[in-house]
C-alpha cells in the first residue's frame, strides 16, 4: 500500500533553495530552548515538521540539509529520522492529505466503505494524489480515536463518527472550497456515551 | 457502578471548561503547595500504599516504579510522560488532554518532585494535533501563574514541563524507544538493563510513565491512598477508563471501577453490543494485543489485570474491542498482523520477517488458501517470535494470533475445507 511517509526516495532538486521563514526562525529558536544545550539534536522531530509544514506539506532533500544543518547533524541522522516516522512525507502531496483509518475498531464499523467513497469522490486511488492537486488519499495503520469510528484525519484535523453520506459531504465541500465542521459529525461531544446531548 | 463522588476524570468529556479556571473549580491545583511539603519519600509510599499500577498497559506497580529513581546521583533526573497513544482500541489519554490538562500537569510535578525531577518531557503522539494544542496552552497558563517553572506553587522546587510531538511511530509507546526518538533518532527499542531508572534520557535517571497513572496520583494523595485501595479489589485497585469501541450501540469513554464485570461495562455504559448479548461473537479487552476472549469467558470474565490474565488475556490499556456476528474474526486478527507488520521498527529479525510472514499467512487464512498443517506452522512460528525480540512487540503481534487458534481453530479449519470443496 503505497503511502508518502513511508517510501525511502528523496527527491533531489524540486525547489532549489530552502531557507527558514523569519516566523518559522523564531519558532526554532524556541523549540531549541527545550532541550539542554548539548542536546539539540532532540529537536529534529520538531524541525522536520516545521520545515514539511513550510515546504507545503512534504520533505525535499534541500529542507532536511536545512534542519542538518541547523542542529549541527549530519545529513544522513535526519534522513534517517525522516524515513522511519511515518509522518514525514518524502513526496509531494495534494493540498488536502485525506488519512483513512484502516485498523480494526475502524474497519468493524465500516471504514473499507470510507476508501470506497474516498477513492470516488477525490478520483484517485489509494496511495495516490488526484489530477488537480486537491487530494491525496492514503490509508493509515490507527489514530487514537477508536470510540469515534470510523475517522479519518484530514490535514492536523480528525473528523470522526463518519459514515459514506456525512464523508462524501466532507470531501464535496473540500473540493468546492466551503469550511466544514471538525470532529464528530453527528454532534456528539468527545466521546460521551450517550448520543444526544441537550446543552 | 462508581458513584459520581468517586470519579477522579470529572471532565472526561469536555463538558466544563479545560482552562485553568475550570480545572481550579474541580479542585486542581487547589493545595498543591502541602501535597510537596509531604516531601518525596511520603508520596512514593502513598501511591505505594494506593497498589496504583500503571495504566500503559504492562500493570507494573506505580510506588515500585517512582521508588526506583535513585537519591542523589549526581546528574540531573527527568519524568518523561508517555502520551503516544497508539494501541489500536486506545484513545482514553486523547480525552485527558484535551479536556483536563491541568490534571496530568499537576500530576507531572507531584510525580517529579517525589522523583527528584526538575524536568517532564511529555512525548504526544504527532496526530494528536489539538490535543497538542490545547495541552500547550494550559502549560502556558500554568507557567503564566507560576505554578509550574521556577519556585512551582512557592515551593522552592523548580520543574519545567516541555511538550514534544512525536511523528506518527506506533513503536514510541515502549519506553526506551520513546526515549530514543525524544533524544531525536529513529524511535528503536535500547537493550535493558540499563534501566531508564539508571541510564534514560540522555544518560540520567529516568522514569517514563503513562498519562493515566500520573494524571491520578494528586488526587490519590488528596484523598488517601485508603481510599483508592479500598476501589476495586487487592492488587487491581482504584478507577480506570475503559474504552469501549466497535460494535456496540454507543462506543465511548467511561471511567469504572476495577473488575466492574465486562459485560456490565458493555451493556450499562456502551447501550450493549448491536444485535443484543447473544449476537457477541468475541471481545478483545485490553487493546490489539492481548488475545481475544470468545462469547463464553465475556458473559462472565471481569475487567482486571488479574482476572484476565487467569483467562489467557490482559488488561492492556483497557480498550475493549467488541465484535459481534457479523464479524469476519480471521479478517479482524489479520488486520492487526497488517497493524504490527507496519509498525515493527525492523531492529530484530524474529519480528521484522516474523510480523510480515504472519500477515501474509492470515490473509491467506481469511480465504481459507492454506494448508491444514499450516495452523500448527503459524502457531509455531508465533512462539518463535514471543519473548525473542528486544521490546515487547513481538509479543503483541503474536498474542492475537495465539489467541484466535485458542477460540477460533475449527472457523478457520472450516474455511480450508470448504476452499478445498470449491477447488477439487
Amino acid at each position: 500500500m503505497h503511502h508518502p511517509g513511508t517510501n525511502n526516495k528523496v527527491y533531489k532538486k524540486i525547489n532549489d533553495n530552502f531557507e527558514w521563514s523569519s516566523e518559522n526562525f523564531k519558532k526554532i529558536s524556541e523549540i531549541i530552548k527545550k532541550y539542554p544545550s548539548n542536546r539539540i539534536q532532540s529537536a529534529v522531530i520538531p524541525l522536520l515538521d516545521i520545515a514539511q509544514r513550510q515546504n507545503n506539506g512534504w520533505l525535499s532533500k534541500n529542507s532536511m540539509e536545512k534542519v542538518a544543518e541547523t542542529l549541527s547533524m549530519s545529513y544522513i541522522r535526519v534522513l534517517e529520522v525522516a524515513t522511519f516516522y511515518s509522518m514525514f512525507n518524502l513526496e509531494p502531496i495534494g493540498k488536502n492529505f485525506v488519512q483513512i483509518c484502516r485498523t480494526t475498531p475502524c474497519w468493524l464499523r465500516g471504514s473499507d466503505k470510507l476508501s470506497k467513497v474516498a477513492q470516488e469522490v477525490c478520483e484517485t486511488n489509494i496511495g495516490g494524489t488526484s489530477d488537480d492537486g486537491i487530494f491525496t488519499v492514503v490509508e493509515v495503520e490507527c489514530l487514537g480515536a477508536c470510540c469515534n469510528a470510523p475517522m479519518v484525519q484530514i490535514n492536523d484535523d480528525y473528523y470522526e463518527d463518519l459514515d459514506e453520506e456525512s464523508f462524501k459531504k466532507i470531501l464535496q465541500d473540500l473540493k468546492d472550497n466551503k469550511s466544514i465542521k471538525v470532529g464528530s459529525q453527528i454532534g456528539r461531544k468527545s466521546s460521551q456515551p450517550e448520543r444526544k446531548f441537550d446543552a | 457502578m462508581l458513584k459520581e463522588k468517586d470519579k477522579i476524570f470529572k471532565n472526561l468529556y469536555g463538558f466544563e471548561d479545560w482552562k485553568l479556571e475550570g480545572a481550579k473549580k474541580r479542585g486542581i491545583w487547589s493545595n498543591t503547595k502541602e501535597l510537596i511539603k509531604m516531601g518525596s519519600d511520603k508520596i512514593v509510599e502513598e501511591i505505594k500504599n494506593s497498589q496504583l499500577r500503571g495504566r500503559g498497559g504492562a500493570g507494573f506497580p506505580a510506588g515500585l516504579k517512582w521508588s526506583f529513581m535513585p537519591k542523589d546521583s549526581g546528574k540531573d533526573h527527568y519524568l518523561v510522560v508517555n502520551a503516544d497513544e497508539s494501541e489500536p482500541g486506545t484513545c482514553k489519554d486523547r480525552e485527558i488532554m484535551r479536556n483536563d490538562p491541568h490534571l496530568l500537569l499537576e500530576g507531572c510535578f507531584v510525580a517529579g518532585f517525589a522523583m527528584h525531577a526538575h524536568t517532564c518531557y511529555i512525548y504526544i503522539r504527532g496526530e494528536y494535533y489539538s490535543e497538542a494544542s490545547n495541552l500547550q496552552k494550559a502549560i502556558d497558563e500554568a507557567y503564566a501563574n507560576n505554578l509550574i517553572g521556577k519556585n512551582a506553587c512557592g515551593t522552592g522546587w523548580d520543574f519545567d514541563i516541555y511538550l514534544h510531538r512525536g511523528a506518527g511511530a506506533y513503536i514510541c509507546g515502549e519506553e526506551t524507544a520513546l526515549l530514543e526518538s525524544l533524544e531525536g533518532k529513529k524511535g528503536q527499542p535500547r537493550l535493558k538493563p540499563p534501566f531508564p531508572a539508571g541510564a534514560g534520557l540522555y544518560g540520567c535517571p529516568t522514569t517514563v510513565t503513562n498519562v493515566e497513572t500520573i494524571a491520578v496520583s494528586p488526587t490519590i494523595l488528596r484523598r488517601g491512598s485508603k481510599w483508592f485501595a479500598n476501589l476495586g479489589s487487592a492488587n487491581n485497585t482504584g478507577t480506570k477508563i475503559f474504552s469501549i469501541s466497535g460494535h456496540v450501540n454507543n462506543p465511548c469513554n467511561v471511567e469504572e471501577e476495577m473488575g466492574i464485570p465486562l459485560k456490565d461495562l458493555i451493556e450499562k455504559h456502551a447501550g450493549g453490543v448491536i444485535g443484543g448479548w447473544e449476537n457477541l461473537l468475541a471481545v478483545i479487552p485490553g487493546g490489539a494485543s492481548v488475545p481475544l476472549l470468545p462469547k463464553s469467558i465475556c458473559d462472565t470474565v471481569k475487567m482486571d489485570f488479574d482476572s484476565l490474565k487467569e483467562v489467557q488475556s490482559g488488561l492492556g490499556t483497557a480498550a475493549v474491542i467488541v465484535m459481534n456476528k457479523s464479524t469476519d474474526i480471521v479478517e479482524a486478527i489479520a488486520r492487526l498482523s497488517h497493524f504490527y507488520k507496519h509498525e515493527s521498527c525492523g531492529q530484530c529479525t524474529p519480528c521484522r520477517e516474523g510480523t510480515g510472514w504472519m500477515y501474509r499467512m492470515m490473509e491467506k487464512m481469511i480465504h481459507g488458501n492454506v494448508k491444514h498443517e499450516d495452523i500448527d506452522k503459524i502457531i509455531d512460528v508465533t512462539k518463535q517470535i514471543e519473548g525473542h525480540t528486544i521490546c515487547a512487540l513481538g509479543d503483541a503481534a503474536a498474542w492475537p494470533i495465539q489467541g484466535l487458534f485458542r477460540h477460533f481453530r475449527p472457523e478457520i479449519e472450516k474455511r480450508i475445507q470448504e476452499r478445498n470443496r470449491r477447488v477439487a
